[in-house]
């Protein structure tokens, strides 16, 4: 037994060295698309996220007009400057489409049918060609542009993409799809933990059983239903398949917590005259503060974040779309190579569930941890 | 009516709903049906309190009902017939399906699911709740690392299709392989059998913050004497976390990986999102979302088939649970 203080010093270089090297692994695709988001369209597909904070190296071309054309000795030349008066630094150029990097700036590129083309580092150029010249000449050149981080992405994908209305859409789905089953929980959660009645172990067995149903069984069957009793693909059908896909977690959450409330309180409350009502309106619901605020974040986190129960009772129109479905449906298809474009749009659906993460983590640990079948 | 409105209303009418259900029904029983006056107020009392637990539970088990038993006996009924739902067919979608390429491929990948996603979380959650452990800013690590559960499959498949992205200058994949020498981009998501694990990444990178959460909570119950005891006798740290720790949370690690196991089953996102499916990396969820609105007798019948492979941990939960109760 050599000193264990010091095995543990040695070691904990170790623990942080590992520790922050998996933190980076976690952060880094998240802060990938993040600082994406705030990039321009063709700096993204230029350079990696991960050079952002440097210039860009950028491909244009530039047509030069033929008419400029000069002769000089037997050669025809057009001199000029390709930024026309802006400012800019040219890196590489080249006079054909297949090769728009030949040379580096300075260097004399030789072209098809004996021209030649020289272009300086400050933009100034001379194109000779032996015959005559007739159609205006292209220039391929790079620059090194600075990097380019805006709004512009989240503005677009806001105002011009209907973004907004899905954004709208999805809270419309989330709120009354949280509150309701809390309230029908809370009830049930209380019968469950403090009144004796035959058949309640039964119906808690039944609850912990229900928590695993896969939700791919549910549908069909109530789309079906759904149709039958006309509201069809509608917020109220989503709101109420919410609602019913909520309730076992809610329930098992609350009566959980419910049961472990002091005895005492809530017998000297009946003592006392108490009904079982007033017994849960006044003295459980306001002690379970801590469950019904995990399970809210929960059922928030889960209905905004839903995909598949969207999909399936919400009717499958523009108007319609939430957050989840607009980014799988539409813009993966539409603006499938657009990354700024894409996320943005992650970002806007992403924001409202990690500030209530950040804030509200505490009930959210809680909530984990009462909520796994220990 | 725009639908944040209606959505209020909703709310309103909802919670207003549930609140006068509970109390008018408690009002009828205990002032009309039961009052505790008349020839004998004691039995009355008796009687209402026999009525009250039903009255409390009536309408979660209605909803519970309706939108959760139902649906397995519906789904089953539904999966017995044809397409258009006017033939009884018996097993009929179960055979074709079962002699489907496309489902046999789906069964098999989500087998691969089951088996690497809550072993690959545990093991990392694992990881880093004892890692963090006695840090000086582990909640700051762990907070960083659990961030992924805010965030959406849809989010989170879109994020990493960015650093899968096919291309050199996006994505991170491809520019590690371009600095060592790769010359062309490789579609990673295209790699026959192995993009299926490129997916699987995804749902681990979700899960290992409720496996660390839960795990950490565990770890910081383990009595401090046995851990002290251990060291005394000259165990050195390792041994420490794998005779000492470790076996003393099995019981809290075996339900972090039934309950990722029960997850793996119902996400269909990430496929949808990443390949639609396309590839060979179809799985069951996404098998039966490409069956759904075309043919919901095979839709079904995949359903319960995936009902059928949950089953098992379901019946564990039950049991465990109604030990717990004792």
């Amino acid at each position: 037994m050599d000193n264990i203080a010091g095995t543990k010093s040695s070691l904990s270089w170790a623990v942080n060295l590992s520790v922050i090297f998996l933190v980076v692994l976690w952060l880094i695709p998240t802060v990938g698309l993040l600082v994406s988001s705030f990039r321009d369209r063709d700096q993204i597909s230029a350079s990696g996220w991960w050079l952002s904070p440097f210039a860009v190296e950028q491909n244009f071309q530039a047509k030069i007009p033929a008419g400029e054309a000069r002769q000089d000795g037997e050669f025809f030349v057009i001199e000029g400057n390709i930024f026309s008066g802006g400012e800019g630094e040219v890196i590489r150029f080249g006079g054909a489409r297949s090769n728009p990097t030949a040379a580096a700036a300075g260097e004399t590129a030789e072209l098809t049918r004996d021209r030649s083309l020289t272009v300086q580092e400050n933009g100034d150029f001379v194109y000779r060609s032996p015959a005559e010249i007739k159609r205006d000449p292209s220039i391929y050149y790079s620059t090194a542009t600075p990097p380019d981080f805006s709004l512009d992405n989240y503005q677009t994908i806001l105002f011009s993409n209907n973004m907004d209305i899905a954004f709208i859409n999805t809270l419309t789905v989330t709120i009354p799809a949280t509150i309701i089953p809390i309230l029908i929980a809370a009830f049930a959660a209380y019968a469950l933990a403090w009144m004796d009645f035959a058949g309640r172990g039964l119906l808690i067995a039944m609850v912990v059983g229900l928590l695993v149903v896969p939700l791919q069984l549910a549908l069909v069957p109530l789309l079906q239903f759904h149709n039958s009793i006309g509201i069809g693909q509608s917020f109220l059908g989503i709101w109420m398949a919410h609602t019913g896909f909520g309730l076992p977690l809610a329930i098992y959450l609350l009566r959980n917590y419910m049961v472990g409330l002091p005895r005492d309180i809530i017998e000297s409350a009946k003592v006392d005259g108490a009904t079982d009502f007033q017994v849960f309106t006044k003295i459980v619901l306001p002690l379970s503060f801590p469950a019904l605020a995990s399970f809210a974040i929960f059922q928030f986190l889960w209905t905004w974040n839903d995909l598949l129960v969207a999909k399936v009772f919400l009717p499958s129109n523009s108007e319609s779309w939430v957050m989840t479905v607009k980014i799988a449906d539409d813009l993966l298809g539409s603006r499938g190579g657009d990354w700024g474009i894409l996320a943005s749009a992650a970002f806007i659906s992403i924001a409202v569930p990690l500030v209530v993460f950040f804030t509200m983590q505490r009930y959210l640990v809680r909530g984990l941890l009462a909520g796994s079948v220990k | 009516m725009s639908p944040l409105l209606q959505g209020i209303v909703t709310v309103i009418i909802g919670v207003g709903g549930c609140v006068g259900y509970f109390f008018l029904s408690n009002l009828i029983l205990d002032k009309v049906i039961f009052p505790p006056r008349a020839d004998n107020p004691g039995q009355n009392i008796n009687r209402a309190n026999l009525v009250r637990p039903w009255l409390f539970l009536f309408p979660a088990m209605a909803a519970l009902g309706l939108y959760l038993v139902y649906p397995v006996v519906g789904s089953f009924y539904r999966s017995l017939y044809n397409r258009a739902g006017d033939e009884f067919i018996g097993f009929g979608n179960y055979t074709t399906m079962f002699a489907d390429d496309g489902f046999q491929i789906a069964f098999f990948n989500n087998m691969l699911w089951v088996l690497f996603v809550p072993a690959a979380a545990t093991f990392f959650g694992l990881l880093v709740a004892q890692l963090t452990d006695r840090l000086k800013w582990g909640n700051i690590a762990k907070s960083l690392i659990f961030m992924p559960m805010a965030i959406s499959f849809v989010g989170a498949s879109l994020i990493w299709k960015f650093v899968y992205a096919n291309n050199a200058d996006i994505g991170l994949i491809n520019a590690i392989r371009d600095f060592f020498g790769a010359s062309e981009p490789l579609d990673v998501l295209q790699v026959r059998f192995w993009n299926n694990f490129f997916l699987m990444f995804i749902l681990v990178w979700i899960q290992t913050g409720f496996a660390m959460v839960i795990l950490s909570a565990a770890l910081r119950g383990i009595p401090e004497e046995t851990i002290e005891a251990a060291i005394i006798d000259g165990a050195n740290p390792f041994q420490v976390f794998f005779k000492i720790k470790v076996p003393q949370i099995m019981g809290t690690i075996v339900v972090v990986w039934t309950t990722i196991t029960i997850l793996v089953l119902k996400v269909f996102d990430i496929v949808y999102t990443m390949t639609g499916g396309n590839f060979g990396t179809d799985i069951l969820p996404s098998y039966m979302m490409s069956y759904m609105f075309r043919d919901d007798g095979r839709a079904t019948a995949v359903a319960f088939i995936i009902m059928i492979v949950v089953l098992p941990v379901m019946i564990w939960n039950i049991r465990q649970a109604r030990a717990e109760m004792r």
